[in-house]
């Protein structure tokens, strides 16, 4: 806690950075066309159709932030494979020990805002936490229900066949009417995230001092030394390859 | 009588002994072949089919329903329909139509599926309620479980008239007391067509069974049985109103100026833009109008479960189970509301808790920062 002595760290790669502010620009987007074309603003006026099209360019928007995003998601699955320990996908779900434990300090500590009884720095995670990482991928399975259902409900209106691989959502759940209560429905669930998500963000900003807020900009975190030296990593040059530092396998942090 | 009725005649040799004309023969098949959808090459076809097919024998089943789909059926625009259809096509079993009754009737019904084991069409027009027994609808003497499983065994294909027969309708609608169900959760085995609509549009009634004739096949179908041919576009898209929806004028109520004007309906709750029929192509009543023309929204009566779905006259925003004030977006106000509170307590009692360290790096901090001045 004390604010002496930190290494920065480059956790979040250039890909995962444009990725998540892609992500941010196309949920904001969708959420407002979204609800826009479910409840369009009431127009008193005695125009011809002939005159205006903005209802339509409000959903040529939204389809067109749609694939932005379901493609964005695409490059982020790739790169689950290739980028850094802190991007795998490995990161996201609790496979070890540690990130079990992990969960229950994060659970602890964090949320019902206990103390730890002795002070492990290895409990703050250099990446994502545990709990964040699960919220993460819970928020992935909603963005797959999105996908599934809006171009399920899309395939219809296009020739194409990436939006027409879809078209079985519709008739599996019983025709649009189902397909549009759950695709939104499912939006809401982007704006409860979103609250969470920002307010952790902060939360873990002022407590912990590490940077981050910024580290979605910059990249970088910082560690504090005695968790490099109690990972035996105090000597090493910072851009040691992970397969030398075979401690680091068991961070519970990636 | 229906069952007496000589099988030996062509359509078109019937169609001409009632006093049509070739040319009216023609029209209709131009006509006819225009509704299925068909290319101005296949116009031919038809014609053919028609002056060389024997009647297929037909049995009308009616169920839990209200005989809307047959009403619609003889309301079918061109003569010639109700004429080949009623007569020609010939239902050798049907309650509502038919001369014989009572027995006289069921041994009609029984003489033709003995007959034509195999070959003859059954339409089923409603619902079959399964529960206590299948006691909720019972024609002579047995229930419509019973009489669809035996009638369905010896056709060669099944014709799912109207929605009741699709999806269960008005009938099905929750709590579906009666558990009224739809054809094709009973019968597994054999091809069955689905022309959902709460009636479906007597032309595209007509035309599955002219093109039953003239293929001798099923017409293409989709993913849930429905001819592609009239259930491939929703309403919405065929829509003469849509200009005003892609431009963003709404009538927001049913007599302000923009209803007056002509606006689109969405607001006051068409549903067309989740409905799957032919209603603004063909329309009704001979091409007349439709509901949307006639200024009241598509209620999606060809939809599953349109009952269910929410009001007819308000936007679908509403979720099963927690009431019917509530919307989805009145519970997700709310909830983002108790959440956003949540959160800022979280972050009250956080400072609190964690005071000691946050002291800590804040002093810490200070005192780096007075080193500058120093
Ligand atoms: S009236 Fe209904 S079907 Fe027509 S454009 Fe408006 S919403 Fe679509």
């Amino acid at each position: 806690m004390s604010s002496k002595n930190y290494k920065r760290v480059y956790v979040w790669e250039l890909p995962v950075r444009i990725f998540h502010w892609i992500n941010v620009l196309c949920i904001t987007v969708l959420a407002v066309t979204g609800f826009i074309i479910a409840d369009p603003p009431a127009i008193l006026s005695g125009a011809e159709a002939s005159e205006s099209y903005w209802f339509g360019t409000v959903r040529v928007i939204h389809f067109g932030a749609a694939y932005i995003f379901f493609f964005n998601m695409i490059l982020r699955i790739y790169w689950s494979f290739v980028g850094n320990r802190f991007a795998h996908w490995k990161s996201f779900l609790p496979f070890s020990r540690e990130m079990r434990k992990n969960i229950k300090h994060v659970l602890k500590v964090d949320i019902m805002l206990q103390h730890d009884k002795t002070h492990d720095v290895r409990n703050i995670s250099v990446g994502h936490n545990s709990v964040a990482a699960l919220s993460y991928v819970a928020l992935f399975v909603v963005a797959l229900v999105q996908v599934f259902t809006g171009f399920g409900l899309y395939s219809d209106m296009s020739g194409w066949w990436l939006p027409d691989l879809f078209a079985w959502v519709v008739p599996l759940l019983g025709g649009d009417f189902m397909v549009r209560t759950i695709h939104h429905v499912a939006t809401w669930v982007f704006i409860f995230f979103t609250l969470v998500h920002v307010y952790l963000v902060f939360y873990h900003d002022w407590l912990e001092g590490r940077g981050e807020v910024s580290s979605m900009f910059g990249g970088y975190k910082f560690v504090s030394e005695e968790r490099f030296r109690k990972e035996g990593l105090a000597d090493m040059p910072q851009k040691t390859p992970p397969a030398e530092a075979p401690k680091a396998e068991t961070n519970p942090a990636t | 009588m229906a069952f007496e009725r000589n099988t030996q005649e062509t359509y078109y040799e019937s169609i001409i002994r009632q006093g049509y004309s070739r040319r009216d023969f023609m029209k209709f098949s131009t006509y006819i072949a225009a509704y299925m959808g068909l290319e101005t090459s296949a116009i031919g076809q038809v014609a053919k089919s028609l002056e060389t097919t024997h009647r297929i024998p037909v049995i009308w089943e009616h169920y839990q329903e209200c005989t809307c789909c047959s009403e619609s059926f003889i309301r079918s625009d061109h003569p010639i329909v109700a004429d080949i259809i009623l007569d020609k096509i010939s239902l050798d079993y049907t309650l509502t139509l038919m001369a014989a009754s009572g027995h006289q009737a069921e041994a009609a019904k029984h003489a033709t599926m003995e007959k034509y084991k195999g070959e003859y069409i059954l339409c089923v027009e409603g619902s079959v309620p399964m529960g206590d027994d299948g006691n909720y609808c019972c024609i002579a003497g047995r229930s419509a479980k019973d009489l669809l499983i035996e009638a369905a065994e010896g056709a060669k294909a099944i014709i799912a008239w109207g929605s009741c027969a699709c999806n269960g309708c008005v009938q099905a609608a929750y709590p579906n007391p009666t558990q009224a169900t739809p054809i094709d959760k009973i019968i597994k085995n054999k091809p069955i067509i689905k022309v959902p609509g709460c009636p479906p549009i007597g032309e595209v009634m007509a035309g599955i069974i002219v093109h039953l004739i003239t293929f001798d096949r099923l017409p293409e179908l989709d993913n849930i049985g429905r001819p592609k041919a009239f259930y491939a576009k929703r309403v919405h898209d065929s829509c003469y109103r849509r200009p005003y929806y892609d431009a963003g004028l709404f009538a927001e109520t049913f007599d302000d100026q923009n209803a007056k004007e002509g606006y689109c309906l969405y607001k006051v709750g068409c549903k067309g833009p989740m409905t799957y029929n032919s209603c603004g192509t063909i329309r009704w009543n001979n091409g007349v109008s439709f509901p949307i023309q006639s200024g009241h929204g598509c209620i999606g009566c060809s939809e599953e479960d349109f009952w269910d779905n929410g009001p007819f006259y308000e936007r679908m925003t509403g979720l099963a189970g927690f009431g019917i004030e509530s919307s989805a977006d009145t519970i997700g106000k709310v909830a983002a509301g108790v959440l956003a509170g949540g959160l800022a307590a979280h972050a009250i009692a956080a400072n609190i808790s964690k005071r000691k360290e946050l002291r800590d790096s804040i002093r810490t901090a200070r005192e780096n920062e007075k080193k500058f001045e120093s």
